[in-house]
């Protein structure tokens, strides 16, 4: 049996959680909701972040678009999927929720815009 | 002179919510004056998630947060000007703005909500000996040159101060494949969110080294590298414990100050401790008629938090366009003690507060296994434990309009750290 301390980071609030994983068996303490069980549940299984980062735009009223990856990546693919972001470049216009990369770095997740950018 | 119901100063989260608010509350005539060229704030270069979870139960990045607001706004067609910054207010509510196209406009309006936001505190004013090589920034300067302008910042980074804003661009410089070396904070706790520091600094293994301050900047045109000093109790460098890391850039993220220029103008009393105005509970300054929500007030680490106190703040300077208080009223002063800094607002009014009253502040210390207990005169209240309180997050109580019925001599409400 193996307790470990972690904070939960699905929201600001940022709770202290008691994870203990006994075999199979994982309970979580200290959330002060659903999320946080899920997280602690996660983080000591499979770990996974959002990566949020930029694309360049040609032809756009700014030079980047801002995008995250939809759902969560494995935590140890975050620089296979930034190796893949900064390969990319996007054409004016891009609307926010507008999947740019699909499957990205093979991890499943799409590449999704964050900011709408107008053509110039 | 041309008139308006409501100004609005500043087209951040705080001013369109505002806007949204009066809107809702029956205003039609608002005019949002915004100096940038867009809307949406110091959210349109926080391209990380981590807002909107309490108002839209999801986790948006800052310009998707913002552009929910700006579809509102654009919706209920609520007019506003880009490019437009606001140059006095003067204590009658006349506001005076310049743009290229109008040049020097000044207008009369019924009531104004102040909602300027922050600036981060400069270098000048943190007192760093050296020289001033190139590849010194400020945290949020370096976030708006990568995320907004595509300008690459630097390679090999230390930064100094351990607020949100630097852990975010800690991560964000790691992610770009630069070598973030260390986080120097020159206090005993970090300033910042405690997620930011798993998720920005823990994730990828950057060291934060509390009580720890920047003593030498080398380099003449750029910089070259960075010395960092371990400080004692009172913040003094410790001689000996020098260590210079090799960089290029020093990335600075050491608080934010609410921006009040305009504030003074208008003749608003300003709070020592905030630097944002003093409010009631309507969110109305010294000023009668001039309302005041978001990061302009003080500094918020909660985006949803700004949103909702200036929708608030909206629907009370519809309040007052309706029906300007005539009459004295009784405004009951808000004390903090042992350990809280300060609260928001500063003052109640018994008589004319809404049902419930969202009092927010934040403690000067980290406090552990504490309660926060709230005292009408010498009456306890209220007794909250609180396992952990941090500088670096803010705390609320919710005052309820019946508790003061219950209290008609009430002369001073107190909020405190105790054991
Ligand atoms: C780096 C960073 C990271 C953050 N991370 C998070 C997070 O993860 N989660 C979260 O919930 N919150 C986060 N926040 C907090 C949140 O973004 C802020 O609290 C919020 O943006 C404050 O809104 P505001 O409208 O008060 O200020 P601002 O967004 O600063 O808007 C003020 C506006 O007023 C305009 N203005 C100023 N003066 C004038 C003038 N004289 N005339 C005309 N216009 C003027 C400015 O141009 C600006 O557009 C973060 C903030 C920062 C800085
Ligand atoms: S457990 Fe819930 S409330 Fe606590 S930090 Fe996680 S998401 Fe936020």
């Amino acid at each position: 049996m193996e307790t470990r301390e972690l904070t939960c980071i699905r929201c600001p609030i940022g709770c202290s959680l008691k994870v203990t994983v006994d075999g199979e068996n994982v309970t979580v303490l200290g959330n002060h909701c659903p999320r946080g069980m899920e997280y602690g549940k996660k983080e000591v299984t499979a770990p996974t972040r959002t990566v949020t980062s930029s694309v360049r735009v040609t032809g756009g009223v700014l030079p980047l678009a801002s995008v995250k990856t939809v759902p969560e990546i494995p935590k140890e693919k975050i620089f296979d999927v930034m190796r893949a972001i900064r390969s990319f470049t996007a054409a004016a216009p891009v609307r926010t929720g507008e999947k740019l990369i699909e499957n990205i770095a093979g991890t499943g997740s799409d590449l999704v815009a964050t900011r709408t950018v107008e053509q110039k | 002179m041309k008139t308006h119901e409501l100004i609005v100063v500043g087209g951040g989260p705080a001013g369109l919510a505002a806007a949204l608010g009066a809107k809702e509350a029956g205003v039609d005539d608002i005019l949002i004056l915004e100096r940038d060229e867009r809307l949406g704030g110091i959210l349109n270069q926080c391209i990380h998630n981590g807002f909107g979870l309490h108002t839209f139960k999801e986790e948006l990045t800052g310009p998707e947060y913002a552009e929910r607001y700006i579809r509102k706004v654009e919706e209920l067609g609520v007019p506003y000007q880009l490019h437009t910054i606001v140059a006095d207010i003067s204590p009658d509510r006349k506001v005076t703005y310049v743009n290229s196209e109008e040049g020097a406009v000044t207008v009369q309006a019924g009531a104004v909500i102040l909602a300027m936001g922050c600036r981060e505190r400069p270098r000048g004013a943190l007192g760093l000996p050296g020289f001033r090589p190139a590849g010194v920034y400020t945290a949020g300067t370096a976030q708006r040159l990568m995320n907004m302008e595509n300008h690459a910042v630097g390679k090999k980074v230390v930064i100094l101060g351990s607020g949100d804003i630097g852990l975010i661009m800690a991560r964000r410089m790691t992610l770009e494949g630069a070598k973030v070396e260390v986080v120097a904070e020159l206090m005993p706790y970090s300033g910042g969110l405690k997620r930011n520091i798993v998720q920005c600094l823990n994730d990828y293994g950057i060291p934060l080294k509390l009580s720890h301050t920047v003593t030498a900047i080398h380099g003449r045109e750029r910089v070259t590298g960075v010395t960092i000093s371990k400080v004692d109790e009172n913040r003094k460098p410790i001689p000996g414990t020098e260590e210079t890391y090799e960089c290029d850039t020093l990335l600075l993220s050491c608080g934010l100050l609410p921006e009040n220029e305009l504030s003074k103008s208008a003749g608003v009393k300003l709070s020592r401790v905030t630097g944002g105005p003093e409010v009631n509970d309507k969110l109305e300054t010294s000023v009668p008629g001039v309302f005041t929500c978001g990061n302009v007030l003080h500094v918020h680490d909660l985006v949803d938090y700004v949103s909702e106190e200036a929708r608030r703040a909206g629907q009370n300077a519809a309040q007052f366009l309706r029906s300007p208080k005539t009459e004295a009223t009784r405004e009951i002063p808000l004390f903090c003690e042992g350990g809280v800094r300060y609260t928001v607002p500063q003052t109640i009014d018994p008589v004319h507060m809404a049902d419930a009253v969202t009092v927010r502040f934040r403690v000067g210390d980290v406090f552990r296994d504490k309660s926060l207990v709230l005292y009408f005169d010498d009456h306890e209240i209220r007794r909250v434990k609180k396992n952990v309180m941090a500088p670096g997050e803010m705390e609320q109580l919710i005052l309820a309009k019946k508790t003061f019925a219950d209290h008609p001599d009430l002369s001073r409400i107190t909020i405190r750290v105790e054991d």
